[in-house]
């Protein structure tokens, strides 16, 4: 499985990507894969104050719906709105493409709770 | 946890395999939405072995069975096969099936893998005086379903028997990539095709010729997307034993002209339901979402997932008697517009 190191990651699968004072939120390639085809993903709306741990969107797989949570707790500042017609490119492009909101967190700092690539990469070997 | 016969076929193959009636299982090789269009467009192959395979013959055979079946075994022609249900004496449903005639009194009854035993039970009790004899094959009969508009033709390669001669719902002994097979026009996609009842030893190397002439190996996940597209009962969702058919979209299979067991229960109970299918404005319903007219609410989501044809989330649904439009869904709290569907829920043929 693909663990770009350019971002951090958390123990839910998703993963966050500093870009300025914002943070760019998506899923994980083995996230994606275990979920198989994505066929729906339901976003919040811009503007909606989060809690690192909440749960802030939906992606739907033609098996199972699964929650995304915030990684760190801030503002939804945009959303990936591609998604609402080609929700595939969580699929094809899960670190891309496929990224699903972008939130200005309340302190940047607090991405340093999270887990690094290596960090992710135990957390999937530990899940086997 | 059981294997099938093509266990090895499917780690071959990278199917992923689950659990399912107690089997290991592919859900999926590749992607549910790829195998799906797979057997709309073209051929798909499914392993299911898992399913349950009775013999019942004697000179009672046809007797027997018009007792244990809804449907009219007697218009049975030899090599030909039908839907049925097994009914209980509550007029519910102890299990779907098919029933394929093969011989003048010899039929054979595949069941769903889940229920082989509780249906071997009913149905050993049932056989009670009667001359009839049951012999569960059911591990002794690995069960292939080639399925899609290019199965006939792909299947045709790899057969001397004309497949051109045979129709929909027949049943007849060929030999596939030289190997001994009971051949029936039978599927459970929606779609033309065909299952093949090989013996366990002979299961992989059919399988392996299937895919090399370019049948796509499909998982549980297509076979169940299919079916709810198809608008077919699933047991367990749609048909169980408190069920009573004749309040549900396949009450063609129930023939009040013959007698057999519960029907007087079946008859005589009012429906207090129907089975309707939604298709979602937005989002996807699943098992037991609620479901409402206007403000009220008036059901469950039986069966629930993503149509790959429509791209959109479908339902079978029980819904109060004389529930009507607008239909809206609860998906995960939010209340979803859905319109009512005929089915099945895309054109097939």
């Amino acid at each position: 499985m693909d663990i770009p190191k350019d971002r951090f990651y958390t123990k839910t699968h998703e993963w966050a990507l500093p870009e300025g004072d914002t943070v760019l939120v998506g899923i994980t390639d083995y996230a994606q894969d275990a979920l198989g085809d994505v066929v729906y993903v339901e976003l919040p709306e811009v503007g909606r104050k989060v809690e690192k741990g909440e749960a802030v969107a939906v992606v739907e797989s033609v098996k199972t719906a699964s929650d995304i949570y915030a990684p760190v707790s801030g503002e939804v500042v945009e959303v990936n709105a591609a998604l609402e017609k080609t929700p595939e490119l969580i699929n094809q492009d899960p670190y891309g493409e496929g990224w699903i909101l972008r939130i200005r967190p309340l302190d940047m700092g607090h991405l340093d709770d999270l887990l690094d690539a290596a960090g992710y990469q135990e957390v999937l070997e530990r899940e086997g | 946890m059981k294997k099938t016969p093509l266990y090895p076929a499917h780690l071959r193959h990278g199917g992923r395999m689950v659990e399912f009636a107690g089997y290991a299982l592919p859900l999926q090789y590749t992607s549910i939405v790829e195998e799906h269009l797979a057997v709309r467009r073209g051929a798909g192959l499914f392993d299911v072995s898992h399913m349950g395979e009775f013999l019942i013959r004697g000179v009672e055979a046809l007797a027997f069975l018009q007792w244990a079946t809804a449907n009219d075994a007697a218009k049975l022609k030899v090599g030909r096969a039908q839907y049925s249900m097994l009914p209980n004496p509550r007029g519910g449903v102890v299990d779907d099936i098919y029933l394929y005639r093969i011989a003048e009194e010899e039929y054979l009854m595949v069941v769903n893998a889940a229920n082989i035993a509780k249906d071997w039970a009913h149905l050993k009790e049932l056989s009670r005086g009667y001359s009839v004899e049951l012999t569960d094959l059911s591990e002794e009969t690995a069960l292939l379903a080639l399925q899609g508009p290019q199965a006939a033709s792909l299947l045709q390669g790899l057969t001397e028997a004309d497949l051109s001669l045979t129709k929909k719902n027949q049943v007849f002994g060929a030999r596939v990539a030289g190997r001994p097979a009971r051949l029936a026009r039978t599927g459970y996609t929606g779609e033309d095709g065909f299952e093949l009842f090989l013996a366990p030893e002979d299961a992989e190397a059919v399988f392996e010729a299937l895919l090399e002439a370019g049948a796509t190996p499909a998982g549980l996940g297509a076979r169940d997307t299919l079916r709810l597209e198809a608008g077919f009962p699933l047991y367990g969702h749609e048909l169980t034993e408190d069920t009573n058919p004749l309040c549900t979209p396949w009450a063609w299979v129930v023939k009040r002209e013959k007698d057999f067991l519960g029907k007087e229960a079946m008859l005589a109970a009012p429906c207090a339901e129907k089975l309707i299918g939604l298709v979602l404005e937005t989002g996807i319903p699943r098992e037991g979402y609620r479901v409402y007219s206007g403000d009220r609410e008036v059901g469950r989501v039986t069966s629930g997932g993503y149509s790959p044809l429509l791209e959109k989330g479908i339902a079978l649904a029980y819904v109060e008697k004389e529930a009507a439009e607008p239909f809206l869904v609860e998906v995960r709290g939010r209340k979803v517009g859905a319109s009512l569907s005929p089915l099945p829920f895309v054109p097939l043929k």
